[in-house]
């Protein structure tokens, strides 16, 4: 069952989406069981920004039905402190999981955000100095210092940014799409034409909730917070759907994208069973994600792969 | 502290007691270990994320989906036990379950409670349902008593109730002085009331609190102020309970913040500028 991605030989198509597994604390919490059973192919880490970040104020999630949204806002050690103290872990975490499976080490994807291009272009020359860093992921959900439009959601600037990181790097180079755009296989394209070699589609749908308003019955903000003057209920005041809910969203986009570039695609959104994975895979995915499944059952990549 | 197995597993509900409003959920287990201060030994304080395997999802808003975290709140030969009170879906539907019915189990997680040194006396202050976590601190301190390695010193429980339909929760610890927001049971006013007499009594105790985030607020208060060292076990609302959401976050004192499910859910008070509310979400 293994799979080529961008000259990567995977054991399976079942990776991670960023920012929903921290391997670092799953080592903790389950020791050296999460090596002999780990549960993903290759391993897409959390974004990493130029400095670091401590994420949204709580709460930073609400549960809808069949899925959540998150409002987590990136928190991560900064460029400095990835490569200096997550990387090394990260990399003995996949020696021992490719150990575990008689293998080379898990490939090791280090996804990255900037607000312009130079910024994710210092991200980027950096990731290529690590020898442990197979490919590298952009996360280009991120407003524009100068224009204040996600990067990643009109097609010219998406084009323009990568072509420029491109130039950093000889290794992959993923674009990880934003589902909140007119046209997402127009970005795809453009990513595409910018020199991407890979694209990821969906991140999380831009949503929001509002806080419960019974008094006394259900947790509610009543702290004269920035989110309860506006009845918000997430810390950051909106956040990202995520889950079962928008799988059918996931299989539309993925489709539409597959339909318009050449380059691989990662595809994700809402996988819960082999079942899901195989419909992405159907209509073009070369790789499937899992994310909030992972959330429910941390061994979920495992269960998935194993069913394919 | 003990690891947990990767992966959640099923287990089988073995019974339901009631408590007033409050359930106790039995489930039969047989690979968590049991309850001490050794390593490899299951922690008083660690959770466990439960879902119920049939009609997860569809009641209110749809929901549950996410798995619910709850502290394990007796460990016995053959049963871990759990303490639910009703309070949304996901609750709900646990709280509905019954004997030979099927739970997903993800546990043991998080970092529990840290016995007393040299024999101070613990004082266990309880909230609600937030008493669940100090019944199994008041078994091993129990049991660590005269056995070499555990510590031996009394511990004295004091439990706040909101009235009498929640105060029969308090069956679930031994000895247990009450208190009740309406005085229908007990001492009438707040746990942490008894809590300060209890200090002025003997001001080398240690605290160990789980409940609502007012009372852990008033443990942690009173506490700094008479300069008496407190253990607070804290409740967020988690997707995972594994560190992978970065959820399930608390304010740390001197700015950032913790994960209550990997650097808790017990936190030293001494950790935190205040407690905050915001960690909840729906139950």
């Amino acid at each position: 069952m293994t799979v080529e991605f961008c000259g990567l030989t995977l054991a399976h198509p079942i990776i991670n989406g960023s920012g929903t597994f921290d391997a670092i604390a799953a080592r903790r919490v389950f020791g050296d069981a999460l090596l002999a059973d780990f549960p993903f192919s290759a391993y897409v880490s959390k974004t990493i920004t130029l400095e670091p970040r401590v994420g949204n104020p709580a709460p930073r999630l609400w549960e809808t039905a069949a899925g959540l949204i998150n409002s987590i806002g990136l928190p991560n050690k900064g460029l400095r402190g990835y490569l200096a103290e997550d990387l090394p872990q990260l990399a003995e975490i996949a020696a021992g999981a490719g150990d575990a499976q008689g293998g080379d080490p898990v490939p090791l994807i280090t996804n990255v955000m900037g607000a312009s291009a130079e910024e994710l272009s210092t991200l980027v020359g950096a990731c290529e100095e690590r020898a442990e860093i197979a490919a590298i992921e952009l996360n280009v959900s991120c407003p524009n210092v100068k224009t204040g439009l996600d990067i990643g959601a009109d097609p010219v600037q998406l084009e323009q940014v990568v072509s420029t990181v491109r130039n950093q790097t000889g290794k992959p180079l993923i674009v990880k799409l934003t589902p909140n755009t007119a046209d997402v296989a127009a970005c795809a394209l453009a990513a595409e034409h910018g020199g991407a070699d890979a694209v990821s589609l969906i991140n999380t749908l831009r949503a929001t909730a509002l806080a419960p308003r019974r008094p006394g019955q259900r947790a509610g903000r009543s702290d004269g917070g920035p989110g309860e003057s506006s009845g918000l209920w997430l810390g950051g005041g909106s956040g990202g759907q995520s889950g079962p809910a928008i799988r059918t969203v996931a299989l539309a986009q993925v489709s539409a994208v597959v339909a318009r570039v050449v380059i691989p695609v990662i595809g994700m959104g809402g996988v819960q069973s082999s079942a899901h994975a195989r419909d992405l895979i159907d209509v073009g995915a070369r790789l499937v994600a899992v994310g909030t499944e992972s959330f429910r059952d941390p061994a979920a990549g495992s269960r998935i792969a194993l069913g394919l | 502290m003990s690891e947990a197995p990767f992966g959640r597993r099923l287990a089988t509900v073995t019974g339901v007691d009631e408590l007033g409003v409050y359930r106790v959920l039995r489930v039969a287990e047989q690979v968590m270990p049991q309850s001490g201060w050794q390593a490899g030994e299951l922690q008083p304080g660690q959770f466990a994320m439960l879902a119920a395997v049939e009609r997860w999802g569809g009641g209110e808003g749809e929901r549950p989906y996410l798995p619910r975290a709850f502290s394990i709140a007796r460990r016995t030969d053959r049963e871990a036990h759990f303490l639910l009170e009703d309070v949304g879906p996901g609750t709900q539907r646990l709280c509905e379950l019954r004997a030979g019915d099927q739970l997903w189990l993800l546990a043991p997680l998080g970092r529990g409670f840290i016995p007393p040194r040299d024999g101070r006396r613990a004082l266990l202050v309880g909230g609600g349902v937030g008493i669940a976590p100090l019944a199994i601190l008041q078994d091993t301190l129990a049991a660590g008593v005269g056995q070499g390695h555990g510590p031996a010193s009394e511990a004295t429980v004091l439990l706040g109730f909101r009235d009498s339909s929640r105060a029969p929760g308090a069956a679930l610890l031994e000895g247990a002085q009450v208190a009740t927001d309406d005085g229908s049971v007990g001492y009438h006013g707040l746990v942490t009331e008894l809590l300060a007499a209890e200090i002025d009594r003997d001001p080398h105790a240690v605290v160990y609190a789980c409940g609502p985030a007012g009372m852990l607020e008033g443990v942690r208060a009173l506490c700094e102020r008479t300069g008496t060292p407190a253990q607070l076990a804290l409740e967020a609302g988690m997707a995972c309970g594994y560190g992978a959401c970065f959820g399930c976050v608390v304010p740390k004192r001197g700015g950032g913040y913790l994960r209550v499910c990997v650097d808790g859910p017990v936190i030293d008070a001494a950790e935190l500028e205040h407690v905050d509310s915001h960690a909840g979400a729906p139950a």
